[in-house]
């Protein structure tokens, strides 16, 4: 009996359409360029800071429009539900957290992320003025 | 006790006669309780002798009996029938070389957990007559899920990663050397840190968490994975700062 | 064989995935509002620019755009491989570069504000 094994082929382009965990990964990691996006904007942002007072108030005036408002809104949702939400969730897999001999249950340190997410977003809506 | 009518839509491949694989068809009457396993035997026993698989313990002990069931890896022993559609597509576990029908060439994998140095790596000198190793239930605990893994290469089946890169050394191999870096008794983290951490090593992983959801024995490659990928960012330093040690 | 250099690009990357997750949302949160025309009174010329004038506040605002730019290059680089772009040198320089152009112009940038 001669051997010949036969290796299936995949793509290595599509094959995250296989199945739905593969989809919600890959959606995942597509928030990397929103990341990318909001820093070079913060960035932007920071040149017009860096030459004057006018420079800023017309970067803010350019910022102003409708199709900014619904990137931003829908930016927002995707970022939440697709990466801080999922980072949260993965957190205490990469950071297990014993005291003496137990383990430290994962929900305490999910919903610790989520506690300090809140008080960080506030304070740094506080810090900008929004409340 | 009623029974339903499955179909199952099988991969076949003999080695000597097909270019590549195709699918048959068998109607099997399955009793309520069965497993897959249990289908898949009728079809041996009654319908087709030439059908080729592996399977041993029924008991989800052994891992022989991973394959892919509607495009999922499972263990078939462990996949009742009740849980599954009419119509049901049995093929060789994903990512693997196709041996003949179900039966897979496993030889990379193998190569694999004996990379990572699965045995306890000791520095001291060996004990004194009569000397024991005290470890704790507490210090069990630590690694104890890791021990659970059967080798069923199902994670292997699930990863992208292993998918679109044979070189990676994959979830098992590398939980497996996690479960000998979390022992409380050995000293060869670093060691084994200096093949994981290398190319191919635990770097290829993105986290995408498929091998964890398919394990039938709850092992949890992905988080071992990344707690190495924590320690191999923490050794580099201490490799960098000529920080020595074995045991941290 | 050692431990690659990829060990500080993926610690990079978790320091930056961690701060971004936390702090990111707020942040477009603060660009939605003045996409709607609302200038909160931290955003006004004087406030922030007081802030950014700061060395605490450029120490803030440099480690944020240096973690976020780091952690989005490396992921991006992962996404080109999972996307069938095979060649990862030439991926890593281009992402790497990016992110290190971020890094230059955010402190060019925060050391000129005064």
């Amino acid at each position: 009996m001669s051997r010949n094994p036969y290796v299936r082929p995949i793509s290595t382009t599509t094959w995250y359409m296989r199945n739905g965990r593969y989809k919600v990964y890959v959606l995942r990691e597509l928030t990397s360029f929103l990341v990318m996006f909001y820093s070079f904007l913060t960035l932007f942002a920071l040149a017009a800071l860096a030459t004057s007072a006018d420079r800023w108030n017309a970067f803010l005036a350019s910022q102003q429009s409708t199709a900014m408002l619904v990137f931003h809104a829908l930016a927002l949702l995707y970022f939440m539900f697709f990466q801080t939400f999922p980072w949260f969730k993965l957190a205490p897999k990469a950071m297990p957290v014993r005291l003496g001999e137990k383990k430290l249950p994962d929900n305490y340190i999910i919903i610790g992320h989520y506690v300090a997410w809140v008080v960080i977003s506030a304070f740094i809506l506080w810090l900008a003025g929004v409340i | 006790m009623g029974t339903r009518n499955l179909e199952l839509e099988v991969m076949r491949y003999d080695p000597e006669k097909d270019k590549e694989p195709w699918f048959q068809s068998y109607t099997v009457p399955c009793n309520e309780d069965w497993v897959i396993l249990d289908a898949i035997n009728y079809v041996k026993d009654n319908l087709d002798t030439t059908l080729a698989y592996r399977w041993s313990c029924h008991m989800m002990v052994c891992g022989s009996c991973g394959m892919m069931v509607n495009g999922e890896p499972v263990l078939t022993c462990k996949t009742f029938v009740r849980e599954l559609p009419d119509k049901v597509r049995i093929e060789p576990l994903e990512n693997f070389p196709i041996e003949r029908d179900l039966v897979v060439v496993l030889d990379d994998v193998m190569q694999k957990l004996h990379q990572v140095q699965p045995y306890i790596i000791r520095k001291d000198d060996p004990p004194a007559e009569n000397q024991e190793y005290i470890q704790s239930r507490g210090k069990l605990a630590i690694f104890k899920q890791l021990t659970m893994c059967i080798n069923c290469m199902c994670c292997y089946a699930a990863c992208p990663q292993y998918s679109l890169n044979k070189d990676f050394i994959g979830p098992a191999a590398l939980a497996l050397a996690h479960r000998y870096n979390r022992d409380s008794r050995d000293q060869g983290k670093s060691e084994r840190l200096d093949i994981l951490a290398d190319h191919d090593g635990v770097w290829d992983c993105s986290f995408v968490g498929a091998c964890s959801e398919v394990c039938p024995k709850h092992v949890d490659p992905a988080a071992a994975i990344q707690q190495m990928k924590v320690d191999g960012a923490v050794e580099f330093w201490k490799q960098k700062m000529g920080i020595v040690g074995d045991k941290s | 064989m050692a431990i690659a250099k990829k060990a500080v690009v993926w610690g990079l990357f978790a320091a930056g995935g961690t701060l971004t997750s936390f702090i990111f949302p707020a942040l477009i949160a603060l660009f939605l509002l003045i996409a709607t025309g609302i200038v909160p009174e931290g955003l006004q010329y004087e406030q922030i620019h007081a802030f950014a004038s700061s060395w605490l506040g450029k120490a803030c605002l440099f480690i944020v755009l240096f973690l976020s730019v780091w952690h989005a290059a490396h992921r991006l680089r992962v996404v080109a491989h999972d996307f069938g772009i095979r060649k990862d040198k030439l991926v890593a320089n281009a992402v790497y570069s990016i992110a290190a152009i971020g890094t230059v112009l955010a402190a060019f940038y925060l050391l000129t504000i005064n």
